[in-house]
């Protein structure tokens, strides 16, 4: 599978490791969705088990986001990260990919802020719609009082 | 009298004609109804609200709404410390609440790299992981039944629920909340005599199964509103991310406690259980075999369980006995650092996933190398299997929609987290 990748996306790939025997590889943010639609296609990934994402500031790229892949047909977990500068906060979508992604995607942008482009209906999913701020990210507050009368 | 004209049959031919062009002019779009399911709806068992359009009885669109019970557990964790962290696992879902303990657990275990986990305690995690999938599924099938018509399961279920609940307090002191499995091991010593509770409630549950098979199929109401219902295509069920009983009921046989067996599980002997059909009764029917099988491990544990420590020898992660903490000055400072402090665990990230009552909970965890999380994100089996939820109901009749949405058994609160 790393030759059939490295033959493909060279330019894509930026790195990796397999660090406590869990295969990660960094992509080119640019690149992410022709990545997922190969290791989907020609590489048995066909389950994507979530989408999350990390907030490392004040390093630049601030955030890294996390695709974790899933083959059942060769029983292998793969995670693919890439990192989003905070300046641009914008990755492709991989929706097309995996409709399950759609879900994890909105989740990412309720809670730090990443902007998926392409994605069918970008809108919050766990916070009230009209709510301020991306809960976890760093900067923001554990403690606070806060009201959304969003409903009344 | 309208009514009774009508089922005479004696319709005037002027007025029938007039009814029939009344249908034929209106507009098909207009006809459409939007209803509101729940936010407090019983049988979504927590706050989901459905937003469905129905054209007359059949479903057209259905999108969830959830966040209800949102209450920033991963962000919680952050500001915990490591161990202080499992007890917000236990409130993610309150029906597998051990399972998330141990994912947790394990998590954290792997990052942490040279500890090594006694036998005793590896089995003793099994057990309580499978009583926990016994009590979920239990809950499941109550209500499920419920929702349905079948009213005497539910009491049947919560019968048994109950010796499963006490069995729990009895080893951690609580019911439900019980945070028993701790990193390093377990929170306490299992108790004097527990294996003449288990031993009592687990020769006498196959047979409490057997009984809520008997009652369910031979009631026509239940096979009825089961059978063929809540059908879709397992590659839409896969794309969807759908996990658990769910696939396995569509023929899918795969099982994170075989196929990526963790704490002692491929030490144990037990069946995936699968079925073909992929309808709502398929789902019934796979959870029934999989309480079987959870009793099967249980009795292995219950005859096999190996003796010695139940904590793992690492001082500085396991907090001291009593009784050294105050006698050797070096236990008195590891006592002092875990609980002021707490331990630090090397940087870096492990993604851990283990078999929930529900599907695949993964839990992915990063340290900075301090002594708290730097993030845990929690990939709960009920998030991915919601997901789901529009294509179940689409397309379908309204009164299918609480078979198939039942049959789903998801927890709002491990949804929402």
């Amino acid at each position: 599978m790393a030759a059939a990748l490295d033959a493909r996306f060279a330019d894509a790939i930026t790195g990796g490791h397999a660090e406590r025997g869990e295969p990660t590889l960094f992509i080119a943010p640019s690149r992410i969705a022709d990545v997922c639609r190969f290791l989907k296609d020609e590489q048995a990934f066909i389950r994507l088990s979530g989408i999350t994402a990390v907030d490392w500031i004040p390093a630049d790229p601030r955030f890294e986001v996390v695709y974790l892949l899933h083959s059942l047909d060769r029983n292998l977990r793969l995670r693919l990260k890439c990192w989003v500068a905070e300046s641009e906060c914008e990755i492709d979508s991989v929706t097309g990919v995996w409709r399950s992604a759609n879900w994890y995607e909105r989740e990412v942008f309720d809670m730090f802020g990443i902007v998926f482009r392409g994605h069918p209906d970008l809108s919050r999913i766990l916070m009230p719609t009209d709510w301020e701020g991306h809960p976890l990210r760093k900067d923001y507050p554990v403690h606070g009082y806060k009201y959304s009368y969003q409903d009344e | 009298m309208r009514e009774v004209a009508l089922h005479t049959g004696s319709i005037p031919a002027a007025e029938a004609e007039q009814t029939a062009d009344l249908v034929a002019s209106t507009d098909r779009t207009a006809r459409k109804m939007t209803l509101n399911m729940g936010p407090q709806h019983p049988s979504t068992h927590g706050v989901l609200r459905i937003v469905l359009e129905l054209d007359g009885e059949t479903i057209v669109s259905a999108v969830p709404d959830i966040g209800f019970l949102h209450t920033g557990i991963e962000k919680e964790c952050e500001v915990k410390n490591w161990q202080q962290a499992v007890t917000l696992t236990d409130r993610v879902d309150y029906l597998a609440n051990l399972s998330n303990n141990l994912v947790y657990a394990l998590a954290v275990e792997k990052l942490i790299g040279d500890i090594e986990i006694p036998a005793k305690a590896q089995w003793t995690r099994v057990m309580m992981a499978e009583f926990s999938r016994l009590n979920s599924h239990l809950v499941w099938l109550g209500t499920h039944a419920l929702d349905i018509g079948a009213m005497s399961v539910f009491f049947y279920c919560f019968r048994e629920r109950e010796d499963i609940l006490r069995i729990l307090e009895m080893f951690s002191g609580q019911r439900m909340m019980t945070s028993y499995i701790r990193i390093g091991g377990l929170a306490l010593e299992p108790p004097r005599g527990w294996q003449d509770r288990v031993g009592k409630f687990i020769r006498a549950f196959p047979s409490k199964v057997d009984e809520y098979e008997e009652l369910l199929d031979t009631n026509p109401i239940w096979t009825r509103r089961t059978q063929g219902v809540g059908f879709t295509a397992l590659e839409d069920l896969l794309d969807l991310g759908v996990t658990g009983p769910m696939i396995r009921a569509a023929g899918v046989k795969w099982d994170i406690r075989k196929s990526e067996p963790y704490s002692s599980y491929d030490q144990f002997d037990f069946e995936i259980p699968t079925r073909q059909e992929n309808d709502v009764y398929a789902r019934y029917r796979v959870r029934l075999e999989e309480m079987r099988q959870s009793a099967r491990i249980i009795t292995q544990a219950l005859e096999g369980m190996p003796d010695g420590a139940w904590q793992a020898d690492a001082p500085k992660i396991v907090l001291p006995e009593r009784e050294k903490m105050k006698t050797q000055m070096e236990a008195l400072i590891y006592h002092f650092k875990i609980v002021t402090e707490g331990f630090r665990v090397p940087a870096g990230e492990v993604y851990q996933a283990v078999e929930s009552p529900r599907g695949e909970i993964g839990y992915y965890v990063v340290s900075d190398g301090t002594s708290k999380p730097y993030r845990v994100f929690m990939r709960t089996p009920s998030f991915g299997n919601l997901q789901a939820l529009p294509a179940l109901l689409e397309g379908r009749l309204l009164a299918d929609s609480i078979a198939a949405l039942g049959s789903m058994d998801f927890v709002l609160g491990d949804v929402d987290r």
